[in-house]
């Protein structure tokens, strides 16, 4: 086992929550109010308290964004910058007839005009739904078709290869705004529509619990959810922001969570400029060495990254760290997945400062567990809850919830009431009550809490797969294989993997006329590549004659992981046909 | 090898790790994240598949050296 890593008094005293337990003790809402403005009449909007509100009250001349294109060109977005773009967007909006409460889809790279587009969507009422730009067209389909999308803002590439074939089958769609200085055929081209609109909008008068955000996640059957957040949500993203991560205004902070992601808009966006922070965004994907340069020349302050990316510099080695300056440093957080002691260890050797894990999830909206910076870290151990957060080790039984005692494994579960917790699933009621029992919120996560109150991630009470973070539903991946024609049937689980955490694997079986080969293997991969995105589609892919199933024909995930991972089978009662 | 037997060689390691992609659709200046999409896995899963082939070890500060057919071909001409 790795050894705890004490803070010290100086590291203790620089902390924003210098003392968590005392702050647990007597937490009251009303202080962290004290972080947001809010708007005349109760009103209360998140775009307005991420950018235009730091300019009325005089720091408009401070650096935003710090953007860092793919080639290296730099280009700085105040706050005055980010009012001006976002208000020409929300303009945008409203001059093709949109409105408060309607929907916006944002698929793109990570680009100056993507975070002014996100506050501008927000500013202007709309719903801000991001989606990962690797996706494949399926899964952005499903997305657009469950979220009612009015307005998708992309690139002309992506539309292009991934949109323009079905865009006439979502009748929801009014608008598609195309990034950059030209568009295809019935589109319109973001570029020009924003330098012809003013510079100035009027902020919309949104109700705290009006819907801002919505974000996709997987479930083990079924569709995507879309979990609901609404405005108020920027009281948590604020609090947690300056408490779990250390955003103070003015401190030079770079999220490398892109904003298709849950962690890339709450932290990536929205938490720190609500706390009036410099933001880095690098456009480019993961790179050891353009990562390390970053740190150095842009003194980041505060990082805030993930296991995979950790565990792919840790296989650089010390020796890709050593040239290198981190002392502008103060404090590494990390999210998406359990983050392994080792990894805890190896970055408090190489920079410095540990990597402090922390555990939330899309429907949580918000950070709920973290190690802070002045707590000591147990490696290996996500935290404890933040103050104002009530969290437990609970076991069902009878229909009713038992809490565990201290060592015990059970599903970790969360009082719910703070500001940034989902408010429904998109259409589905029934699902989203199902997360709900005996007054505590069920993640679906199975962890520990020890004596001295620090939590432990164990696995997933379901069949989701967590691979490089992202949250992959075994389902959309089985239903996109069946849909080629040598697929008869699919299971899909997750599969350990050193870096990815775990990669996602597939047994299928053939229709009639099919054999298996290598040439199939590559083109059935390649076809769920082209439908998911690489990020989802399986990695690895086996054939089988019958696969594993129960008496009313369900797959048994669990039987092909447990045998996959060599465990014994467990309760086969419900078997009916086995694996051959 | 010849620069045209590397090349057939990379371009047949990059199908097998991503199949969505068409050989006769590879350019040689084609970046294999930004413009035939390949996240990091897929790269890590590249290079385990190049060093099998070639008997090289690709450390991660390269990776940008593989990042086209082109860079690829003259690394591995001056790796093997």
């Amino acid at each position: 086992m790795e050894s705890i890593i004490r803070k010290d008094d100086a590291d203790r005293a620089a902390a924003a929550l210098a003392d968590p337990d005392a702050a647990r003790a007597c937490f009251d809402w009303q202080e962290a109010r004290a972080l947001l403005t809010g708007l005349p009449g109760g009103a209360l909007n998140i775009g307005y308290e991420a950018v235009d509100r730091h300019v009325a009250q005089g720091h408009g001349s401070e650096v935003a964004v710090r953007w860092i294109g793919k080639d290296d060109t730099r280009r700085e977005l105040t706050y005055a910058d980010m009012a001006d773009l976002s208000s020409r967007f929300a303009n945008v909006l409203a001059a093709h007839g949109l409105t408060q409460g309607d929907r916006l889809f944002a698929l793109m790279g990570r680009t100056p005009e993507l975070y002014g587009a996100a506050i501008g969507t927000l500013k202007a009422g709309l719903v801000f739904t991001p989606l990962f730009s690797a996706f494949g067209p399926e899964p952005i389909r499903t997305r657009m078709e469950i979220g009612e999308a009015n307005v998708l803002l992309t690139t002309a590439s992506i539309y292009r290869r991934k949109i323009a074939a079905w865009r006439d089958e979502i009748p929801s769609l009014k608008l598609v705004l195309i990034a950059g200085d030209e568009a295809p055929e019935r589109c319109v081209a973001l570029a020009p529509a924003l330098a012809a609109a003013s510079e100035t909008f009027e902020v919309a008068q949104t109700e705290p619990e009006d819907r801002a955000l919505i974000h996709f996640t997987s479930g083990t059957t079924g569709k995507p959810k879309g979990a609901v957040h609404v405005h108020q949500a920027v009281l948590y993203h604020a609090y947690s922001g300056r408490n779990a991560l250390e955003l103070t205004p003015g401190t030079i902070y770079w999220c490398t969570a892109d904003p298709g992601w849950v962690t890339g808009t709450s932290y990536g966006i929205i938490a720190p400029l609500v706390n009036r922070v410099t933001m880095i965004v690098d456009e480019a994907e993961f790179d050891v060495e353009r990562w390390y340069g970053i740190i150095e020349r842009e003194k980041v302050e505060v990082w805030y990254s993930a296991p995979t990316a950790i565990r792919m510099m840790m296989r650089a080695g010390a020796g890709a760290a050593a040239a290198f300056d981190f002392s502008s440093l103060k404090f590494l957080a990390s999210v998406g997945e359990p983050l392994n002691p080792e990894a805890v260890t190896w970055s408090h050797q190489v920079f410095g400062r540990p990597f402090h894990d922390n555990w939330w999830q899309t429907e949580t909206g918000g950070i709920m567990i973290a190690n802070t910076r002045a707590m000591d870290v147990h490696p290996g151990s996500m935290g404890k809850p933040l103050p104002g957060i009530e969290a437990a080790i609970v076991e069902r039984e009878d229909g009713t919830l038992r809490q565990c005692k201290a060592g015990k494994i059970g599903e970790l579960a969360l009082r719910p009431g703070w500001p940034s917790m989902m408010r429904t699933y998109l259409h589905e009621q029934a699902r989203y009550d199902k997360c709900f029992v005996g007054g505590w919120y069920l993640s679906g996560d199975l962890a520990m809490q020890d004596a001295d109150g620090y939590f432990w991630f164990v696995g997933r009470a379901d069949d989701l797969i967590k691979s490089s973070g992202h949250l992959i539903g075994p389902f959309e991946v089985e239903s996109a294989l069946i849909e080629h024609d040598a697929i008869a049937e699919a299971g899909v689980i997750g599969i350990p993997d050193e870096t990815a955490g775990e990669i996602v694997k597939a047994y299928v079986t053939l229709n009639a006329g099919y054999e298996a080969s290598e040439d199939l293997e590559r083109d059935v991969r390649g076809h769920a590549r082209k439908r998911l995105g690489p990020a989802v589609a399986p990695r690895q892919i086996v054939f089988r004659k019958t696969l594993p199933k129960t008496r009313s024909g369900k797959i048994m995930r669990r039987l092909l992981k447990a045998r996959e991972l060599g465990l014994p089978d467990g309760d086969i009662s419900t078997l009916e046909t086995d694996e051959t | 090898m010849t620069p045209q037997e590397l090349k057939a060689a990379f371009i047949e390691e990059l199908i097998k790790v991503a199949p969505d992609i068409e050989a006769d659709m590879v350019g040689d200046d084609d970046h294999i994240q930004d413009d035939l999409e390949l996240d990091s896995m897929d790269v890590l899963n590249l290079v385990t598949a190049l060093h099998a082939r070639f008997g090289v070890d690709i450390p991660e500060s390269d990776y940008p050296q593989i990042a086209t057919p082109a860079l690829a071909v003259a690394y591995l001409a001056k790796s093997g």
